[in-house]
C-alpha cells in the first residue's frame, strides 16, 4: 500500500485529489479557505522537494508505473521529466497565490469551490506527468470538469453559457483526439497505451496526416490557437478571476505542452508538412489578437486578447523545431503563467475596490497606489518581454528560432511585440496615469498581505529574467531529444 | 436454465402474494427477496452447479458470455426494485402482480441471452414483450398510458409477425431452426435465407428501437408510468440486445460481409435521430427516451463489429446505461415535473441527490472516470478493429458531443439555476441506494476489468 505514495508523481496526484474531497467536507468559508492554502502550499513544497532530485539516478522517485487495465494495456505511468517538473511547478506555484491572492473574496457555497479548485490542479498535475495516453485523456478530462462547474457557478451573468461553450469546444476537441489516440492504439504491437509503445509506432504518411490533425485541433482549442479562440475571451470574462487564472495561466499551457510531448514525436513526417500551415496560423492569431486587444475597454477581456498573442508565438515556434526555441518555449509557459496571474490580482484588486473594470472609467490610480502601480508596471513590462524580466528570455530565443525558420514569420510575429506594447502602455496609462476622477478619488492603497504576493511575483520575474540557467538545464534534455527526434528522420 | 426455472416460479409466488396479503411493502419485500435469489442460483451456475438437468435438444446454451449478461441484467433489476419499488406500487391498485409481471419479463430474457434455436429466440421475445404491454398500460385512468399500451401492443405483434415470418423463410431456406444449422447454409445463401435474414434485421431492430424502427420508443416510453419506462429502456432493452447479438453472431456470423453495411447505416441512423431529436426536447422524460435510443446507436456498434471487443464493450454498455438510466429515472419519478425547468435549484434543495444524479448523466455522456467512458471506449475500438468504415467511428464520436448538449442542461438546472424546492421526499434508505449506485458507476469507470473478468 505505501508503495502507492513513495514516489513525487503519486504524490503530487494524490496531495490534491484528498485535499480537494476534504475540501468539500468543511462547512465553513474560512476553514476551507485555509486548508486550500494549506493543502496546496504542501504541494508546493514538495514539488520543490522534488527538484533536488532531478538526476538520473533518483528516477525512481520520478518515474512510476502501476498496473491498471492489463488487458487494455494500460498502466498508471507517470514521469516527471524536465519539462513536467516546470509545468508542474508552475502549477504548483499558481495555486497558492491564486488563493492568497483572492482571500478577501467570498464565495457562496464556499467548500465546494476550494474543492473543484484541489480537483482541478489534481488534474493538471496528471496532465503533465503522463506516460500513458489513456491516462493523460483521463487527466485530460478530469481537469476540465471541475473547471467547468467553477466557471458556470461562479462568475458573471452570461457566466452559464460562456463556461458551457467552452466546455462543448474542448470536450468536442478531446473526442477527436479519442479516435486518434484509439487508431494508434490499436496499431501499436500488443497494444498499448504507453508513450513508449506510441513513438515507436509506425504510421504512414497518409495516416500521419489526418491524425495530425485530430491531434493538433485538440490542442490548438486549448491553448487556444486561431480559429480556436472564440470561446476563449467570454469564459476568461464571466468567470470569477480565479477560475480564470487557473484558466489562462495553467490549463492553457495544457495545449502547448501536449503539442510537444504528444503531437511532435508521433507525427514527424506531418509536422515537417504542416508546419508552414501552423506557423501561418498562429502568427495571423497573433497580430489579429492584438489588434483586437488595442480596441478592448474591459480590462479582463484585453488581457484575454493579449493572452491568446502570446500562446500563438508560443504555438509558432514549437513547429519551429529547433532545440533553443524548444527550450524558450518550455521557459515562457512557466514564465507566461506567472506573469498572466499577476495581471489578473491587479485587475481583482482594482475591481474588489471599484465594481468596475472598464479602461474608460478609470483613470490616476497611480496617485492614490503608488506600490501598487509599481508592481503593475514590473509585471506589465515582464508581459511585453521588456530585457531582465523573465518573458525576455524566452521569446527571444523563440524568435530567434522563428527567424532561423523564416524571417517573414518573425517579422509579422515582431509586429505583434511592438502592439503588444502600444495596448499594455496604453493600458497602463489610462488606468493609473491621468487624472483621477469620481471614481477613482477613493482608491485606496493595497495591504500589506497584497503587496508581498505581488512582491512574489515581481520577485520571480527578475529571478528567472536574470538567471534562467537553472530553468534552462531543466528543460534542456527534453527538448534535445524531441528535436533530434524530429530532425533525425 | 436455474434463472428461467426459478424467474417463472417467483413470477407465479408473487402473484399469490398479492392475495395473500393486503399489505403493499410485504410484496415489495417478496420480490426484492426474489430478486436476491434469482442472482444466488444464476451465480451459481455460474460457478458450475445447475440445479435442473433437463434434455433441451440443444436449444438453450448457457455460456459466461449468457450468464454473465444475466447477472448483470438481473443485478440492475435489483437496484431498481431497491430504489422505485415502492412506486411500483404506488402506480395501481395491483402491486404484487407489477412485480410477478417483471419476473416474467426476466424469465423471457434469461431465453433470449441463451437461445440457440430460432424458436427459443421467438419463445424468449414473446414471454419478454406480453408483460411489457400489461405494464405500459398499467396507470388505467390515464389516456397516455393506454395509448402507450396500445401502441406498443400493434407495433410489438407487428415485428413479432416479421420476425416469424423470417423464421419460416429461413426454415424454408435451410431446413433447420438451429443457429449453427443456419450458420452452415450461409457459405451459399439462398434467396429465402437472405429474405430471412431482412426480415428478422427489422424485427430485431424494432425490439431495440433502432432507427428508422424506432418511432413508436418516444410515445410508449413517454406515456407509461416512469417507473416502468426505466425498466423498459434498461434491462428489455438490453436483452433485446443480447439476442439481436447472439442471432447475427451464431446464425449469420458468416455473412457478415453482406450485412454490415446495413447495420452501418441503421447504427447511423439510429445514432443522428436519437441524438439530434433528444437535443429538442423540454420534458427530462422525453428526453430520456430519445437518450435510450441514441445509446441503442451505440450499443450496435457491437453487432456492427461482432468482435470480442464488442462483446465486452456490450455487457459494460448495459451495466453503465442501466445503472446510470435508473438511478435518473428512480430521481425523476418521485418529482412533480417533468420538464428540465423542474429540476432547477435541486443542488440547493437536495444536494446529495443531485450530486448523483450530475456522476448518471456524466456517465451517459461518456465522461472519464463513468462507466460511461469505458462503454463507449470499447465500442469504438470494436469498430475500429474492423477496419472498415471508419466514418461510422467518427460519426459515434460526433453524437456523443451533441449529447453532452442535453445530459448537461439538466446537470446546468440543478446546479445554476434557480428554483424552488419542490418538497420531494426522500428516505435515507432510498439515498443510500442512490449513493451505492453512482459508486459502482464511478468503480466501473475506474476499473471496468473488475466486471469483465467475469467473462474469463
Amino acid at each position: 500500500m505505501l508503495s502507492a505514495f513513495d514516489n513525487f508523481p503519486a504524490l503530487l496526484i494524490w496531495l490534491p485529489l484528498i485535499g480537494g474531497l476534504v475540501a468539500f467536507l468543511m462547512k465553513e468559508e474560512g476553514q476551507a479557505k485555509t486548508w486550500a492554502l494549506f493543502s496546496s502550499t504542501l504541494t508546493l513544497i514538495l514539488m520543490g522537494a522534488s527538484l533536488l532530485y532531478t538526476d538520473v539516478k533518483y528516477f525512481k522517485l520520478n518515474q512510476v508505473s502501476y498496473y491498471w487495465l492489463r488487458d487494455i494495456g494500460s498502466s498508471f505511468a507517470f514521469n516527471l521529466d524536465g519539462m513536467a517538473s516546470m509545468l508542474c511547478l508552475l502549477t504548483a506555484i499558481s495555486f497558492p497565490l491564486i488563493f492568497a491572492s483572492t482571500w478577501n473574496r467570498s464565495y457562496k457555497n464556499a467548500s465546494a469551490f476550494y474543492g473543484l479548485m484541489l480537483l482541478t490542479q489534481c488534474g493538471l498535475m496528471g496532465v503533465f506527468m503522463a506516460t500513458d495516453a489513456l491516462v493523460f485523456y483521463f487527466f485530460w478530462e478530469l481537469a476540465l470538469i471541475p473547471v467547468y462547474f467553477l466557471a458556470s457557478q461562479w462568475g458573471g451573468e452570461k457566466r452559464i453559457q460562456a463556461a458551457f461553450k467552452f466546455f462543448i469546444y474542448t470536450f468536442a476537441g478531446s473526442l477527436l483526439m479519442l479516435i486518434g489516440l484509439l487508431y494508434i492504439y490499436l496499431k501499436t504491437g500488443g497494444p498499448s497505451f504507453s508513450l513508449a509503445a506510441f513513438y515507436n509506432v509506425q504510421l504512414s504518411a497518409g495516416e500521419q496526416t489526418w491524425l495530425f490533425w485530430l491531434f493538433f485541433v485538440a490542442f490548438a482549442i486549448k491553448m487556444p490557437v486561431f480559429p480556436f479562440h472564440t470561446w476563449q475571451p467570454d469564459a476568461y470574462e464571466q468567470s470569477t478571476t480565479a477560475v480564470t487564472m487557473v484558466l489562462s495561466g495553467v490549463m492553457v499551457k495544457m495545449g502547448v505542452f501536449a503539442l510537444i510531448r504528444w503531437l511532435l514525436p508521433i507525427f514527424p513526417e506531418a509536422v515537417a508538412k504542416f508546419d508552414n500551415v501552423v506557423i501561418g496560423l498562429a502568427v495571423v492569431g497573433m497580430i489579429y489578437a492584438s489588434l483586437i486587444a488595442m480596441r478592448q475597454d474591459d480590462l479582463k477581456r484585453l488581457v484575454a486578447y493579449s493572452s491568446i498573442a502570446h500562446i500563438g508565438l508560443m504555438a509558432a515556434a514549437v513547429f519551429t523545431v529547433e532545440k533553443d526555441a524548444m527550450q524558450g518555449v518550455m521557459l515562457q509557459m512557466f514564465s507566461h503563467g506567472v506573469n498572466i496571474i499577476g495581471l489578473w490580482i491587479v485587475i481583482e484588486l482594482i475591481e474588489q475596490q471599484l465594481g468596475v473594470r472598464k479602461i474608460s472609467e478609470l483613470g490616476g490610480i497611480a496617485q492614490k497606489a503608488p506600490i501598487l502601480t509599481i508592481l503593475l508596471v514590473v509585471i506589465a513590462l515582464a508581459n511585453v518581454a521588456l530585457p531582465l524580466t523573465n518573458a525576455f528570455v524566452g521569446e527571444f530565443l523563440m524568435f530567434s528560432g522563428l527567424f532561423r525558420f523564416s524571417a517573414w514569420y518573425a517579422a509579422f510575429a515582431g509586429l505583434s511585440i511592438i502592439l503588444s506594447a502600444v495596448y499594455t502602455l496604453n493600458m497602463i496609462k489610462h488606468v493609473f496615469y491621468g487624472a483621477t476622477n469620481t471614481l477613482t478619488e477613493g482608491f485606496l492603497e493595497i495591504g500589506a498581505e497584497q503587496r508581498v504576493i505581488l512582491a512574489v511575483i515581481v520577485v520571480m520575474i527578475f529571478m528567472v529574467g536574470v538567471f534562467p540557467g537553472p530553468m534552462f538545464e531543466l528543460v534542456e534534455q527534453v527538448s534535445d531529444v524531441v528535436v533530434k527526434r524530429l530532425t533525425d528522420k | 436454465m436455474n434463472a428461467i426455472i426459478f424467474a417463472a416460479a417467483w413470477g407465479v409466488i408473487m402473484m399469490y402474494t398479492g392475495v395473500a396479503t393486503r399489505r403493499k411493502s410485504m410484496s415489495r419485500n417478496v420480490a426484492v427477496a426474489g430478486m436476491i435469489g434469482l442472482i444466488a442460483v444464476t451465480w451459481l451456475e455460474y460457478a458450475g452447479l445447475s440445479f435442473f438437468n433437463i434434455p433441451l435438444g440443444g436449444m438453450l446454451e448457457f455460456s459466461t458470455f449468457s450468464l454473465v449478461m444475466d447477472l448483470v441484467l438481473f443485478a440492475s433489476t435489483l437496484i431498481f426494485f431497491m430504489l422505485s419499488g415502492s412506486d411500483v406500487e404506488e402506480v395501481g391498485i395491483y402491486g404484487a402482480d407489477y412485480f410477478a409481471l417483471i419476473f416474467f419479463v426476466l424469465c423471457g430474457a434469461a431465453i433470449v441471452t441463451a437461445f440457440k434455436s430460432l424458436l427459443m429466440l421467438f419463445l424468449g421475445i414473446e414471454i419478454l414483450s406480453i408483460p411489457l404491454y400489461v405494464l405500459a398500460a398499467s396507470d388505467k385512468r390515464n389516456l397516455k398510458s393506454n395509448e402507450a399500451g396500445l401502441k406498443y401492443l400493434l407495433m410489438g405483434s407487428f415485428s413479432t409477425g416479421l420476425m416469424l415470418m423470417g423464421i419460416a423463410f429461413i426454415y424454408g431456406g435451410t431446413g433447420t431452426f438451429y443457429t449453427d444449422g443456419i450458420s452452415m447454409g450461409t457459405t451459399a445463401p439462398s434467396t429465402l435465407l437472405v429474405a430471412g435474414m431482412v426480415l428478422l434485421l427489422i424485427s430485431m431492430a424494432f425490439k431495440v428501437s433502432a432507427a428508422p424502427f424506432h418511432f413508436w420508443t418516444p410515445d410508449v416510453y413517454d406515456g407509461s408510468p416512469a417507473v416502468f419506462t426505466s425498466f423498459m429502456a434498461t434491462v428489455v432493452k438490453a436483452a433485446a440486445f443480447v439476442g439481436f447479438l447472439r442471432l447475427f453472431e451464431n446464425a449469420f456470423g458468416k455473412m457478415q460481409e453482406d450485412w454490415q453495411v446495413l447495420m452501418a447505416i441503421i447504427t447511423a441512423a439510429t445514432l443522428l435521430i436519437g441524438n439530434l431529436t433528444a437535443v429538442f426536447q423540454q420534458s427530462v422524460k422525453r428526453m430520456l427516451a430519445y437518450s435510450s435510443i441514441a445509446q441503442a446507436g451505440f450499443m450496435l456498434f457491437a453487432i456492427f463489429a461482432l468482435n470480442n471487443t464488442g462483446k465486452q464493450g456490450l455487457i459494460l454498455y448495459t451495466a453503465a446505461y442501466s445503472l446510470a438510466t435508473i438511478g435518473v429515472f428512480a430521481v425523476l419519478v418521485r418529482m412533480k415535473d417533468y420538464t428540465f425547468e423542474g429540476f432547477n435549484g435541486l443542488a440547493k434543495h437536495q444536494p446529495l441527490v443531485a450530486a448523483l444524479v450530475a456522476v448518471f448523466m456524466l456517465s451517459l455522456a461518456g465522461i472519464p472516470l463513468t462507466a460511461g467512458f469505458f462503454a463507449k471506449y470499447y465500442m469504438l475500438v470494436a469498430a475500429l478493429k474492423t477496419g472498415k468504415m471508419f466514418w461510422l467511428v467518427i460519426l459515434g464520436v460526433i453524437c456523443a458531443a451533441i449529447s453532452i448538449y442535453y445530459y448537461f442542461r439538466v446537470i446546468q438546472a440543478m446546479y445554476f439555476r434557480e428554483g424552488n424546492d419542490q418538497g420531494i421526499r426522500l428516505s435515507e434508505g432510498f439515498k443510500t441506494t442512490l449513493l451505492v449506485t453512482a459508486v459502482l458507476v464511478i468503480l466501473l469507470g475506474v476499473h471496468p476489468d473488475w466486471l469483465l473478468q467475469l467473462l474469463n
